[in-house]
């Protein structure tokens, strides 16, 4: 080949085919690409969903298809005290337990966030909690709330001589709640604290130093520098930890069952125990999907009113 | 109710079932009649899957195994069984009813071959086989096993665990009583003088299965009291249940601290560790110290009695029947019948009864004449345990609204409220009547 045919040649044109030219084609090709996401999405958030909130509208019953009741399920529910305090229990133990882990997970972050010796292992040891599997910390609970052979009882009763009766955890209502809550902040706190330390460790030490050439105190610093730079992530954390907690069942379920007398069953363990071992899966589903307006609320609150943008940034509301 | 301490179970358990499980293994003389098994040929290339719930001593699952092994050997057929936790149990029968998928038999509660009687294989032929064989049925066996009101076996019963009264005899000697009580009177002068002594008394009321149910249905039952008529009418609230209310009440303050949370496992830790001196269970309890090399003194203290009857002329009690079903969805019928039929013969039925030392009571009457039963008189209280005349839901059909409001402690919190002083009895008795009325629409 001489100089001149190299120039003028040219790579031949090959005939693409259909493929080619389907996967060159944008809108097919981000067909493509999202099906996948969107089957798992539909196949395993939708449908399930959607039967959970078609069921509640029908008196299925495990094991026997159901027909068409309306709200039927939904009315009876609300003449149902153990419903009813279901909800109140479940909102009372969301709201006690969130406000004990941020603030207890707060503190902790804040500590964590000092320099301390070994840090970075006592980092990992706080993660314990949350690593353990549920059930297993539940069981623990379990045996520590024991009316005969708690730990507790043992050291204050058998020790230390304080009392003389064992305490009954989880023998009355509210003692039983309380346990409960404690229980759950333990749990969370974890989640909390390692969140909210990423948090801080992203604002600038200099805002720090500039605060303290001005001379502001340590609760100025907290309040006007950490404070509205951690809330964008204090947000996020805030919903998902309302979003776990309202949805809670693995604890309640293995301390008590919703005992004593119905006084710490949530929605997700009435509805558990109504639709399942109960059969009445119609039932059950209208319970969780009781569920579904509560946390909706609980995100948007999360979102408008905390995470609010100019606020984050420091601007004034209004 | 029939749940052993772990440690219990650890430290002895199978050293026991290891010498009960010996293949000398000496059968007792079963009065058993000469009838032909039905003519159930296995098809060929046949496997199972077994669903059963855990087991609680340990030679329940030990021989039920060797059982399992045996059939396979003399019928090649492999049978694959899955214990599962008591509550994961009708989850996942469940979801084999739901999709038609999923084990071919299983061993489930009373309750569960009465939700899906549509979606199983009637059993009458292996039922009316080995009732003929083996003296006859109890009536409670039957009671569950048949679809209510018609005479078609939905089921095989394979045993019950029954529970009675386990207490510690020098301490009831100790609180005046040389014989267990039979009255409600007598019994509640017991539990005061235990408490008295220092050895108090104690019967779950909390949202537990077994103990709790089986206590609130004595409470019930032996003050005349039911949860629904003949005619499947709620009829709980009654003068009956109101006397058994104020009595219960009454019981209550004779108890060790923190009942109303107790679990199935609670009063068997706490009788183990001798906190308490009398309950309710099943033979579990006294296994644990049986089986305790350290605990012989203890062992020879604890007896077994019925719990007293009231006005009742039967014993107030139900038992927790072990149910086994065969799913319409099975590929191999016969060999899921034949299955069944086998592990009731008394080759392989009466180690296992003899294993457990009577965990599970026989639901065929001849097998009362295991000598299990004579081996040790202190456990003769549950022999006839599947003889009971009371089930859950009586006097109504056994149903999804019996289950239903047996799962939902319904009986067992009326009890609660007014035990614990929340509700009066007669705001607990209307409140079980309205939760009650919604499973019996």
């Amino acid at each position: 080949m001489n100089q001149a045919e190299a120039l003028a040649w040219v790579a031949p044109r090959t005939q693409s085919n259909w493929l080619q030219r389907l996967l060159d084609w944008k809108p097919a090709l981000v067909i493509l690409c999202l099906t996948p996401a969107l089957g798992l999405l539909l196949v395993f958030l939708t449908y399930p969903l959607g039967l959970g909130i078609w069921m509640s509208f029908t008196d299925t019953q495990l094991g026997k298809p159901g027909v068409w009741v309306g709200l039927e399920n939904f009315q009876y529910l609300l003449t149902d005290r153990v419903f009813l305090n279901a909800v109140w229990f479940t909102i009372f133990y969301t709201a006690a337990a969130t406000i004990g882990k941020f603030a207890l997970g707060l503190w902790l972050a804040l500590l964590l966030n000092q320099h301390l010796p070994f840090k970075s292992l006592i980092r990992a040891i706080i993660l314990l909690p949350w690593i353990t599997p549920t059930v297993l910390s539940a069981i623990a609970f379990w045996w520590i709330y024991d009316p005969q052979f708690s730990i507790v009882s043992y050291v204050v009763v058998d020790v230390l001589h304080w009392r003389t009766k064992y305490f009954d955890f989880l023998g009355t209502p509210w003692p039983a709640r309380w346990s409960l809550i404690a229980a759950n902040v333990w749990r969370g706190i974890p989640f909390v604290a390692i969140s909210l330390l990423a948090g801080l460790q992203t604002i600038s030490p200099s805002l720090y130093e500039a605060a303290m050439l001005d001379g502001a105190s340590s609760w100025q610093r907290f309040r006007r520098i950490t404070a509205p730079l951690l809330m964008p992530i204090l947000a996020v954390v805030l919903t998902f930890s309302v979003l776990f907690t309202f949805a809670d069942f693995q604890l309640v379920y293995a301390i008590t069952r919703g005992g004593p007398i119905n006084s710490t069953h949530l929605m997700a363990t009435l509805a558990f125990q109504r639709g399942i071992p109960g059969a009445a899966l119609g039932e059950g589903a209208a319970i969780a999907v009781a569920m579904i307006p509560f946390l909706v609320l609980a995100t948007l609150f999360s979102y408008f009113a905390i995470g609010n943008r100019k606020w984050q940034q420091g601007g004034s509301d209004e | 109710m029939n749940i052993i301490t772990r440690r219990s179970v650890l430290a002895t358990g199978t050293a026991v079932a290891a010498s009960l499980a010996l293949p000398n293994f000496a059968m007792s003389a079963i009065p058993v009649a000469d009838v032909t098994p039905p003519k159930l040929p296995i098809e060929s290339g046949a496997t199972l899957r077994v669903l059963r719930p855990t087991k609680f001593v340990a030679p329940d699952e030990v021989i039920f195994r060797e059982n399992i092994a045996k059939f396979t050997a003399q019928t090649g057929v492999p049978v694959r069984v899955d214990f599962v936790g008591w509550e994961d149990l009708r989850p996942q029968v469940g979801v084999a009813a739901n999709t038609g998928a999923g084990p071919d038999i299983v061993v489930a509660w009373p309750d569960d071959p009465h939700l899906f009687s549509d979606k199983l294989i009637e059993l009458s032929d292996v039922a009316e086989y080995l009732g003929k064989k083996y003296g006859g049925w109890y009536s409670l066996a039957e009671r569950y096993g048949k679809k209510w009101g018609t005479n078609n076996w939905i089921a095989i019963p394979m045993g019950g665990s029954g529970a009675p009264a386990v207490y510690r005899k020098s301490w009831v000697k100790e609180a005046g009583f040389e014989n267990f009580p039979t009255d409600h009177a007598g019994f509640l002068k017991l539990c005061q003088n235990l408490k008295k002594n220092g050895h108090p008394s104690g019967f779950s009321l909390g949202n537990a299965v077994g103990d709790a149910n089986g206590y609130a249905n004595w409470l019930l039952w032996s003050h005349g009291g039911f949860l629904v008529d003949e005619n499947n009418k709620v009829a709980i609230n009654s003068k009956e249940t109101i006397e058994a209310l104020k009595y219960a009440k009454e019981l209550q303050s004779t108890f060790i601290e923190g009942t109303l949370s107790w679990s199935d496992a609670s009063n068997n830790k706490a009788f183990f560790a001798e906190e308490i001196s009398l309950t309710q269970n099943g033979v579990s309890v006294y296994f644990a110290f049986k089986t305790d090399p350290n605990k012989a003194a203890q062992t020879a203290d604890t007896d077994h009695a019925a719990m007293p009857l009231g006005l009742s002329k039967t014993r107030p009690e139900s038992a927790l029947i072990l149910n086994a079903m065969v799913f319409k969805h099975t590929k191999y019928p016969n060999a899921s019948k034949e299955f069944i039929r086998f592990m009731m013969e008394q080759e392989q039925y009466e180690p296992w009864l003899t294993g457990c030392i009577g965990y599970w009571a026989q639901p065929l009457k001849a097998y009362a004449q295991s000598a299990v039963w004579t081996s040790d008189p202190k456990i003769a209280a549950y022999r006839d345990t599947c003889g009971n005349e009371y089930w859950n839901g009586y006097k109504g059909p056994i149903s999804q609204a019996s289950g239903a409001a047996t799962a939902d402690y319904v009986n067992v919190q009326m009890f609660a409220a007014v035990a614990s002083g929340q509700a009066t009895p007669e705001e607990a008795v209307r409140e079980a009547e309205r939760r009650a009325k919604r499973f019996y629409r």
